[in-house]
Parts: C-alpha cells; sequence; structure tokens
C-alpha cells in the first residue's frame, strides 16, 4: 500500500523535527512550484507499506492570506493526500487546535500528535489527550519529536486509521451550513470536501467564493446566510464572527480536557526579563553576535579552513599533480586541471565556516531566540521596508554572502525574503577584503584603515538607501507587517541541530561540485581560447580579453577604463578575491610590488576609490549568484537582482568618482 | 480606545479588530477575537514593537497593527 501523508501544523509546532525523525535522510528538498517557499517530501517504509510525507508550510489558518496558507491549502485540495497529520504543539493548544478544526472540515482521514506534552507538567498543566480525542473524534498521540517518544503509536495509526469524519458545530451553525450547502451543490457537483467548502463560503473565503461562480439570486442568499450567522454571534464581521465561532469551541473543549494550576514564573519568562530587557537587550543581542563572528571568522574558524585549504592544495592538488605530470598529461590539462582545483577549492575552503555559522543560526532558530532577535532589532529595520528577522542574515553578509543567503530562509514572506536577498550583497563579504587592502595599501598608505572601514559602512549607506528605494518602487505592495510569535526558549537536541547544520551544508558542498565546478571551466575556456577557437598563450587575445576590450569603454566615465580592470571584475563573478590575482595575469607581473607599481601608473587615488566602490556593489560571485538562484527560485529573479546591483554599483562608483576627484 | 492606547501591566479585553484585510485575519486567526482578554507584556527596547500575552502564547506585533484592535480595558 502506498500512503501519502500531508504534515500539517503552525509554525514553531516542531514540524520541521518531526519530519526529520519519521523520514530520516530519505528527503527530497525542493521548491514549491512558482514560489520559493521550501517543499520536502521523505518517505518511510513501514511493514507493507511505503509513506510518502509531505511537509506543508506552517501555517495559522486554512486562510489565502499568504504564500504559505495558499501552497498547503492547494497541496490538500489538489493532491488529495490519504491522511492529515496534525502536529499540534502541547504548550500552546488552544491556538495550534484553530488549525486543527479547520483542517477537520475537509473530511479527510487526520491523526493529531501533541508534541511537547513533557513541557506542561512543570508548568503545573494537565490535558487529557483520550478526552480530546474523543471530542475531536479523531486519534491523538502524545509524541516527543525532539527525543523520539510517541513515534511507534504515531505510526501505528497513521498505517491504521482511515477514519474520515467531520465535526459538528452548534446546531445554529449547523442549520446555517445546511443551507449553505444548497447553494454550492448547485454550483459544484462533487462532494469532496462539502463541510471545508460551506465554512469558508460562509467565512467569504475570496478564492473559494470566486470559484464557485454563483449568480447574482446566490450571491444574495449567501450574504443574507452571513448576516443571520453574524446576527446569531453577536458579531459586525462574518470573518470575526467564524473565528470567534471556532475559538469558543475550542474555550469549551479546552475547559473539559485541560487543567490548570497556578504556577510562578516560567523559565523562558525569567530569561526573557534580561534578553529582552529595555536596556540590556541589545547589548546581549550585540554579544552574541560577536562571539558567533568571533568563532567563525575568528581563530577557530580561520584555523579551520586554513586546514581544509591545505588538505587540498598540498594534499590533494599537489598528488594529483604529481600523478597527472607522471602520465605526461598535456600541459594544457594540467593547467586546467589546476584552476579547477583553485576555483573549487577556494569555495570549499569556506565549508567549515559555513557549517560553524549555519551551527549557531540553527541554535539561535531552535532555542527560540531568533524570534527575540526580530523583536529586538524590527524597530530599526522597519524603516527600510524590512522585518526585523532580516537583521541577522544581513550580518552574515558581512563574513559570505552564500550563507547569508541561505540564512534569508527565516524570513516567513516571500517578499521580505526577496528584498532581503537583493540587499545582503551591499554587506561587504570577506573575500573583498583583499581588493580594497591592495588599493588602500597602495593609494592611502596613511589612512588604509579609514579608506577600508569607509568601504563597510558606504555599503550599509546603499543597502539603506536601496531598501527606502525599493519599498516604493517594486516592493510597494509589500505591507510589512510583523506579528510574529514568541515561542517558550527550548533546549535544541544535538541530533536535531546537526541534521539541520548538515541539511544546509549538503546543498552548499552541491552546488560547490556542480555550478561553480563548470563555471570555472568555462572562465578557464575564456581566458585561453580565442573567438576563433584557438589556443592562446597571451589573454589579451582570449575570448575573455576581447570582451574586457569591449566592455572598457563603458568603465571610462568612472575613471578605470582599462581593459585589464574590465577583465578583473569580470573573474571577480567568480570569486572577488580572484580580482587580485586576474590583476596581477593581465598586467603580466609577478608579485603584488610590481603590481603596485603598474596600479599607480594606471591608476588615480580617485579612481581607485571608484574601482573599490564598484568592487563593493557589483554583482556576487557564482555561488553567491547561485545561491540567490535557489532561494528565488528563478532565473528571471537572479538575473534582475544582478542587474540592479551592476546599475546600482555604476552609479554609486561614477558619483564617488566625480565628488572624490574634485578634493583629491 | 485601541491596545496601543493600554500600557505595559495592563489588561485589555479584544472588542474589535478593523485594518486591512489581511491582516485583519491573520490577528483574528492568532487568537485575537472578540472577548479574549490580552496582557501587555514589554514594550521593545527600540520602543515598537510590543509583546502581548494571548490565549496562553506570548505574541509581538507592531504599535500600527496594535492601533487596529479595539479594546477596553480590564482589571
Amino acid at each position: 500500500m502506498n500512503f501519502k501523508v500531508a504534515l500539517a501544523g503552525n509554525p514553531n509546532s516542531g514540524k520541521t523535527t518531526l519530519f526529520n525523525r519519521l523520514t530520516g535522510s530519505r528527503q527530497h528538498v525542493g521548491n514549491w512550484p512558482g514560489v520559493t517557499i521550501e517543499k520536502k517530501e521523505g518517505s518511510f517504509q513501514i511493514e507493507e507499506h511505503e509513506i510518502t510525507l509531505v511537509d506543508l508550510p506552517g501555517i495559522y489558518s486554512m486562510s489565502v492570506y499568504s504564500m504559505e496558507e495558499i501552497v498547503a491549502r492547494d497541496f490538500i485540495m489538489d493532491e488529495h493526500p490519504d491522511l492529515i497529520l496534525n502536529i499540534v504543539d502541547g504548550t500552546n493548544i488552544e491556538r495550534n487546535l484553530y488549525l486543527s478544526l479547520q483542517l477537520k472540515e475537509l473530511g479527510i482521514p487526520m491523526v493529531i500528535a501533541v508534541n511537547m506534552l513533557d513541557e506542561l507538567k512543570g508548568k503545573g498543566i494537565t490535558i487529557d489527550l483520550k478526552k480530546l480525542a474523543a471530542l475531536l473524534d479523531t486519534p491523538v498521540v502524545a509524541i516527543s519529536a525532539k527525543n523520539g517518544s510517541g513515534m511507534e503509536e504515531l505510526i501505528h495509526e497513521l498505517v491504521h486509521n482511515t477514519h474520515s469524519s467531520v465535526l459538528d458545530y452548534d446546531p445554529a451553525t449547523e442549520a446555517i451550513l445546511k443551507q449553505i450547502s444548497v447553494i454550492r451543490e448547485a454550483c459544484r457537483h462533487d462532494h469532496v470536501h462539502d463541510k471545508f467548502y460551506a465554512m469558508k463560503m460562509l467565512e467569504n473565503d475570496e478564492v473559494i467564493v470566486r470559484d464557485l461562480r454563483m449568480s447574482k439570486a446566490q450571491l444574495n442568499e449567501l450574504e443574507s446566510l452571513q448576516k443571520q450567522f453574524c446576527a446569531q454571534r453577536g458579531q459586525r464581521e462574518i470573518d470575526m464572527a467564524v473565528a470567534d465561532m471556532r475559538y469558543a469551541l475550542i474555550e469549551a473543549m479546552m475547559k473539559q480536557c485541560v487543567k490548570k494550576s497556578d504556577s510562578e514564573t516560567s523559565v523562558s519568562d525569567r530569561i526573557d526579563m534580561i534578553v529582552t530587557n529595555k536596556y540590556l537587550g541589545i547589548p546581549v543581542f550585540f554579544l552574541i553576535l560577536f562571539l558567533m563572528f568571533i568563532v567563525t571568522f575568528g581563530p577557530i574558524g580561520e584555523g579551520l579552513k586554513g586546514w581544509v585549504e591545505t588538505l587540498i592544495n598540498d594534499v590533494l592538488a599537489a598528488n594529483l599533480l604529481v600523478a597527472l605530470t607522471s602520465m605526461a598529461v598535456a600541459p594544457w590539462a594540467l593547467d586546467l586541471v589546476n584552476t579547477v582545483i583553485g576555483g573549487v577549492g577556494s569555495v570549499l575552503s569556506f565549508m567549515p565556516q559555513i557549517m560553524l555559522l549555519f551551527l549557531f543560526l540553527s541554535v539561535l532558530e531552535d532555542s527560540g531566540y531568533m524570534s527575540r532577535a526580530a523583536f529586538l532589532m524590527d524597530g530599526m529595520l522597519r524603516k527600510i521596508g524590512l522585518n526585523g528577522k532580516a537583521f541577522i542574515p544581513m550580518l552574515m553578509g558581512f563574513g559570505c554572502t552564500v550563507p547569508a543567503v541561505m540564512a534569508s530562509r527565516v524570513l516567513e514572506h516571500e517578499q521580505d525574503r526577496k528584498m532581503t536577498i537583493l540587499l545582503i550583497p551591499f554587506m561587504s563579504c570577506g573575500a573583498k577584503l583583499p581588493v580594497y587592502a591592495l588599493f588602500a595599501g597602495i593609494f592611502f598608505p596613511e589612512h588604509s584603515g579609514v579608506a577600508i572601514f569607509s568601504m563597510y559602512v558606504l555599503g550599509i549607506l546603499v543597502a539603506i538607501g536601496c531598501g527606502f528605494l525599493l519599498r516604493h518602487t517594486v516592493f510597494k505592495e509589500n505591507e510589512s507587517t510583523f506579528i510574529l510569535e514568541l515561542p517558550p526558549y527550548r533546549i535544541p537536541s544535538f541530533q536535531v541541530t546537526m541534521i539541520h547544520m548538515w541539511q544546509k551544508a549538503k546543498g552548499f558542498l552541491i552546488k560547490a561540485g556542480t555550478i561553480i565546478f563548470s563555471m570555472t571551466v568555462l572562465l578557464w575556456v575564456l581566458t585561453n581560447f580565442s573567438f576563433t577557437l584557438q589556443m592562446v598563450a597571451d589573454p589579451t587575445s582570449s575570448i575573455l580579453g576581447t570582451i574586457g576590450r569591449l566592455i572598457a569603454p563603458l568603465l571610462i566615465p568612472l575613471g578605470f577604463g582599462h581593459w585589464q580592470s574590465a577583465i578583473a571584475l569580470i573573474s571577480g563573478l567568480i570569486a572577488k578575491e580572484s580580482v587580485v590575482s586576474s590583476m596581477a595575469v593581465m598586467y603580466n607581473v609577478g608579485n603584488v610590488s610590481q603590481l603596485s607599481g603598474v596600479l599607480t601608473r594606471v591608476f588615480t587615488p580617485a579612481s581607485a576609490i571608484a574601482f573599490m566602490t564598484f568592487v563593493l556593489l557589483y554583482a556576487p560571485c557564482v555561488a553567491a549568484i547561485s545561491a540567490i538562484h535557489s532561494e528565488a527560485g528563478s532565473w528571471k529573479y537572479t538575473l534582475k537582482s544582478m542587474g540592479f546591483q551592476i546599475s546600482v554599483a555604476y552609479c554609486v562608483s561614477f558619483v564617488v568618482y566625480h565628488v572624490v576627484s574634485l578634493f583629491i | 480606545m485601541t491596545l496601543f492606547d493600554c500600557q505595559v501591566g495592563e489588561k485589555a479585553e479584544v472588542l474589535g479588530v478593523s485594518g486591512e484585510r489581511a491582516i485583519r485575519k491573520r490577528l483574528i486567526d492568532m487568537g485575537i477575537t472578540t472577548g479574549t482578554v490580552l496582557f501587555i507584556r514589554k514594550v521593545a527596547p527600540l520602543g515598537d514593537p510590543i509583546e502581548i500575552r494571548c490565549r496562553g502564547y506570548e505574541l509581538s506585533l507592531r504599535k500600527d497593527e496594535a492601533k487596529t484592535i479595539e479594546v477596553r480595558r480590564v482589571g
């Protein structure tokens, strides 16, 4: 038997943890068609049953007001899962059951897994699950997704539950629903999800009402039934009346199943007294960030990075080259292998730092601190139309754009995510530092620190400016809102954290192995062949050299219209570090001091600053571009964002060049 | 009066939610329905957003959103 099970639940209910627990490593991660919301599918075998589990986005309601809700709802209504597994946070059962009631209306067999019941013991709360199961007419299983208890019973219920029932509301509501069903039958003949349709019509759900194409008379009838319902509930508006009815039913159920004894301040409240304190909140936040960065980009991260570099260059590359040389391969092949190892290797060497960053992020997310960070920072970020949650990804951008873009996943809304992804590359990443260091050292030897620091500040200012601009143009409709649950603090489980970290790291490895590999090969071809596909010894006559010559005139207004700069910038698309090395190649010099000599002749201080500005702002490296592509889910958006960044870089460099020329 | 007018430490009973439809629906779905008692816990260090307690959990929302929630003070 092949079963399709949809896993549905509120955000923060432990849904992902349960998904990982059930499916282990047999997962497929992708995006839902057309949107940037992650789609995870996994399967597992129980007895003779093959169960496919689909992880739906975390939602609070079956409405249509967010992409997440639409995706989850469309899946359940169009793909007809055999069963819904509804995970419910036991510590927040009242609000979680609001979704359960709506899922129940679909008439699909359902199992409710109540998670985190162990936490309730400390709070002096007990829930009578047998009673709850009877009231909901649905199997209810107590589980702990974190430590794995209750899994056997849950799986047993998943396999053996074929009981599809819908819940009856109070008689007055049912009478109205019955009349609505008559209207629905006239518009739509099949009887799938009957009750769900009736409830959504009562609620005046935009999509359902539109799709039914009701006649004028039917619409009027529906409206009068809605009015009648409002009057019954003593409400003015229909959506409030329906929500009030659902919550009233849940409250009645809670009275029968939940026993509370007054408890003292919870641990979570005590942590929050410090962590979101009026005076301490922000210093604590920056302390956490500081620690995170010191570990990742300080001695520990750098040490690990050096170790990986040694492994790749001295062990892998050296031995491979020796072996290839002994086999007497052609020199061009040796050069190609060398370039590829260099290109992929330089990206792979970031792996330890990326894993460390993701380790911290997983811990921050799973412990519940991420929501507090958003709570603290929202006041600042909303000014540029961003959500408080965007702060951490933006900040990570100073390290490396790739994990920063990947971390933008913490933002729930697609629009917020897209805008954050667009602005992250303006946060000057670590790889741009060698470029600044070289130019600042040559042209501003007395004030090189100031020159470098001003690049970082400029990046932030440009991000703020663009945020403003975008908010009033492209992302105008983005009604930036901030309605965020602050879940109780929880100690993250080691296993779960490791799984989360590994899943992200795996994505990065696959990227390095595919896109970066092929881009490096492509670039090698472009620098070693001419348009007539002849191999050339002098890079100036290569394809890239020719392109460089074509582009160079465009750069004249910026003060650095030489083809060497153009090519260096193109090679910077592979990795920002290579801007310096390819300049050395193009000017045909062997070391940095010779390069300095050449650069003082071709650059002026103003054009040097303009060049640094361009490197700061233009499109990020391939690794980052492919991360942007996989997060945004479309090449169109990726190319548009590159176009945007290049235009911004061009305009700002132009202004910088001419303004600085006035003073220096 | 609205939730925006309440002070930290006060309790307020919801009378209604106004405002743009999608945001209003989200607030209602999160459990801010008529008759619910909200407890105003704190204001973020930068003055916005605020943190409230609703149906046994912690919810954070901006002052703009708080202005759309009509309430009356309760003991």
